[in-house]
């Protein structure tokens, strides 16, 4: 469903051309469970922001389910954004003022869906938040934070989650507890996932790990034994991750 | 995004800055209020004019005593008018047979008195004239009865109070029937008459020719018989003005004409002695003197509107510190789908909301303040106040206006920021 082929991104600095991607092919199945690795400055989370039409190539083409975004101009990609394509943030991204179910409304509220309320309602019981709807972020621990974003990406019924370090501002006890809500998601839903991550054993939940160096693909392996969280790690709807950290 | 998602969400946004949203639409409120009110006094002062002009009366000539071939010490007496009119020549106008048009004419003659009734006293202008003049000038009395003819002939030491006159010297006692002394000249001096109140004039407020509720009318021939020094020396009677009222406009030409041509052959003399005025003529010196007025006013409320435009620029200010506070917020936005004409949207009904408030809120305080600062002496003027529509369409259009130009700019940069710096803005 993704199909990468030459992509190239170059950033200037000043007059300085600095190359951040050069010549990406990657092709991601659907329903796939995809880690990105390398160090910082390997361009991953540019290939990320490409992925996920927050930034165009400066060439190449991108196809995201048969349609070449990258021929497309900021209006259609917001659009493409709004209907395909959900993301999850290392800091959470959450809008200050509003209580859970109106962040996780936001999406829906640009694609003018009417019974918006009901579906945020839906997707944060999903994620075990039923009792949080009403809480500003400040009132939520990080990890509760992080389940409101995530649901944020769920109510649209995106085909591609994007996730940027998605645990990196977590503890590891609630981090693997967001690894395993990706793990089911993509197994339950069948959504495609890509995570973007520096960390061996948050890669170790997905099926196939690529890693970057200098804007380059340097190896893309297949993960056969997926981890799995510890049993009892997983949260019950209604209940909470009671090791979380409140990090925001 | 729904228009009402739009302007929920911005009210919302507004909402949680309170202070800011206040102060920031005070400029607008103050600007919008002073453009109301200023333009409503203006309005109303030009409304004055025009109410003052109607209420002589309409279709009217004036005859006034003009240049002087009379002796200088005459023109002395008299404050440097002339007596060169006379109620004989008042009465030669009033005839249907030689101008048809004529509907009706009242000579006059006016002069300062002392009028003391009981315990009260009060200075006034003295009005003597015929019956006409209830017709000729559109002022009617309210209770008991004008001078008739029969007083005319009898030279009855009649009265009629303006309104004011009556509620100064009678307070809420029927004044008809009572006794009023007139006094005349200075204080040690002066001469003395009663008259008895035979009726009291409708209320009318003040015209052209000053207050019609500060008047006392007399008969005309009462006056003349009366008082000596408004003798004519040739034992007629003279008169300070006739007016003349004309069935129709379109024969005010020719009345001016013939009526000069009379008067000439009248007074048998080769330059004109009067002068007749239209009804135009009096309101043009109305206007020139109430233009000043106006250009003042007019001033203000330009004024005021720049200070509506400085209001716009605080606006503008506001908006611009308002979105790079929220750049991260509008990164967010982007990434979940918003397109640049939904942020642009965002900022711009923010601003909109902002001005058409402090519009609204400035049109309701602006029609407040002219509501009562009409009828009012401030700075020993009489203020006259009328909102208009317009007016108040105006203020509020412009408010809209200036949310929109000042509103467009901070909108339009937000719409274009870029997602992904936004996102990683701190």
């Amino acid at each position: 469903m993704v199909k990468l082929t030459d992509i190239t991104k170059v950033y200037r600095a000043g007059d300085v051309p600095v190359p951040a991607l050069r010549g990406i092919n990657l092709g991601i199945q659907e329903g796939e469970f995809l880690a990105i690795m390398g160090p910082s400055g390997s361009g991953k989370s540019t290939l990320l922001n490409i992925l996920g039409c927050l930034d165009k190539p400066t060439s190449g083409v991108y196809e995201l389910d048969g349609v070449v975004v990258s021929a497309l101009d900021e209006e259609r990609l917001a659009v493409i954004r709004n209907h395909k394509v959900g993301f999850v943030f290392q800091s959470f991204n959450l809008l200050r003022r509003l209580p859970a179910v109106e962040q996780v409304e936001l999406p829906l509220l640009y694609r003018r869906v009417s019974n918006r309320r009901r579906l945020a309602l839906e997707a944060l019981t999903d994620l075990g938040l039923g009792d949080r709807v009403a809480h500003r972020p400040t009132q939520l621990s990080g990890g509760e934070q992080q389940r409101v974003a995530i649901a944020r990406c769920l109510v649209t019924n995106p085909s591609l989650i994007l996730a940027d370090e998605p645990t990196g501002a977590l503890d590891t006890a609630t981090g693997h507890d967001i690894m395993h809500i990706f793990q089911r998601l993509n197994a339950e839903r069948g959504i495609t996932i890509a995570l973007v991550t520096h960390e061996r054993e948050v890669a170790a939940y997905a099926h196939r790990t690529v890693h970057l160096q200098d804007g380059q693909i340097v190896s893309d392996e297949a993960n056969s034994s997926p981890s799995r969280p510890p049993a009892a790690a997983e949260p019950s709807p209604g209940g909470d991750g009671g090791s979380e950290a409140s990090t925001a | 995004m729904s228009i009402v998602d739009t302007i929920r969400s911005a009210v919302a946004a507004l909402a949680a800055n309170k202070l800011r949203s206040s102060l920031t639409m005070l400029g607008i409120i103050i600007g919008v209020s002073a453009v109301i009110t200023l333009m409503a006094v203006g309005q109303g002062s030009q409304k004055g004019v025009t109410e003052r002009i109607q209420g002589l009366g309409s279709n009217l000539l004036f005859i006034r005593p003009g240049q002087s071939q009379a002796s200088d010490v005459q023109s002395a007496v008299y404050g440097g008018q002339a007596l060169t009119l006379v109620d004989e020549d008042a009465y030669a106008i009033d005839d249907p047979e030689q101008f048809p048009y004529v509907e009706g004419v009242a000579p006059q003659v006016d002069f300062e008195a002392r009028l003391i009734a009981g315990g009260e006293n009060t200075s006034t202008t003295v009005i003597g004239t015929t019956p006409g003049y209830q017709y000729v000038r559109d002022f009617y009395v309210a209770r008991g009865q004008f001078i008739s003819d029969d007083d005319i002939t009898r030279k009855g030491l009649v009265a009629v109070l303006g309104h004011r006159v009556a509620q100064t010297l009678f307070g809420d006692a029927d004044p008809i029937g009572k006794s009023v002394r007139l006094a005349v000249g200075p204080a040690n001096m002066s001469l003395t008459f009663n008259f008895r109140v035979i009726g009291v004039m409708e209320p009318k407020g003040a015209t052209a020719t000053g207050d019609e509720d500060d008047l006392m009318f007399i008969p005309l021939p009462t006056m003349q018989a009366r008082i000596p020094f408004l003798r004519h020396p040739q034992g007629l009677s003279n008169v300070f003005q006739i007016s003349v009222k004309v069935s129709d406009r379109s024969d005010f030409d020719r009345a001016e004409r013939e009526i000069a041509a009379l008067l000439r052959e009248r007074h048998n003399v080769a330059n004109d002695d009067f002068e007749i005025l239209t009804q135009s003529d009096v309101a043009n010196l109305e206007a020139a003197e109430t233009e000043i007025s106006q250009t003042l006013w007019a001033a203000m409320a330009a004024i005021a509107g720049i200070s509506l435009v400085v209001g716009g620029i605080g606006i503008m200010n506001i908006m611009l510190v308002s979105v790079t506070e929220r750049i991260r917020e509008i990164g967010i936005r982007k990434a979940v789908g918003a397109t640049q004409g939904d942020i642009l949207m965002q900022f711009l009904v923010e601003a909109l909301m902002v001005t058409m408030a402090g519009g609204g809120i400035g049109v309701v305080l602006g029609v407040t303040l002219s509501t009562l600062a009409d009828g009012r002496t401030i700075l020993e003027q009489s203020v006259r106040a009328e909102v208009s529509a317009v007016a108040v369409i105006l203020a509020f259009g412009v408010s809209a206006a200036i949310g929109l130009f000042f509103g467009i700019y901070p909108a339009y940069n937000a719409s274009r920021l870029n997602p992904i710096e936004a996102l990683h803005h701190e």
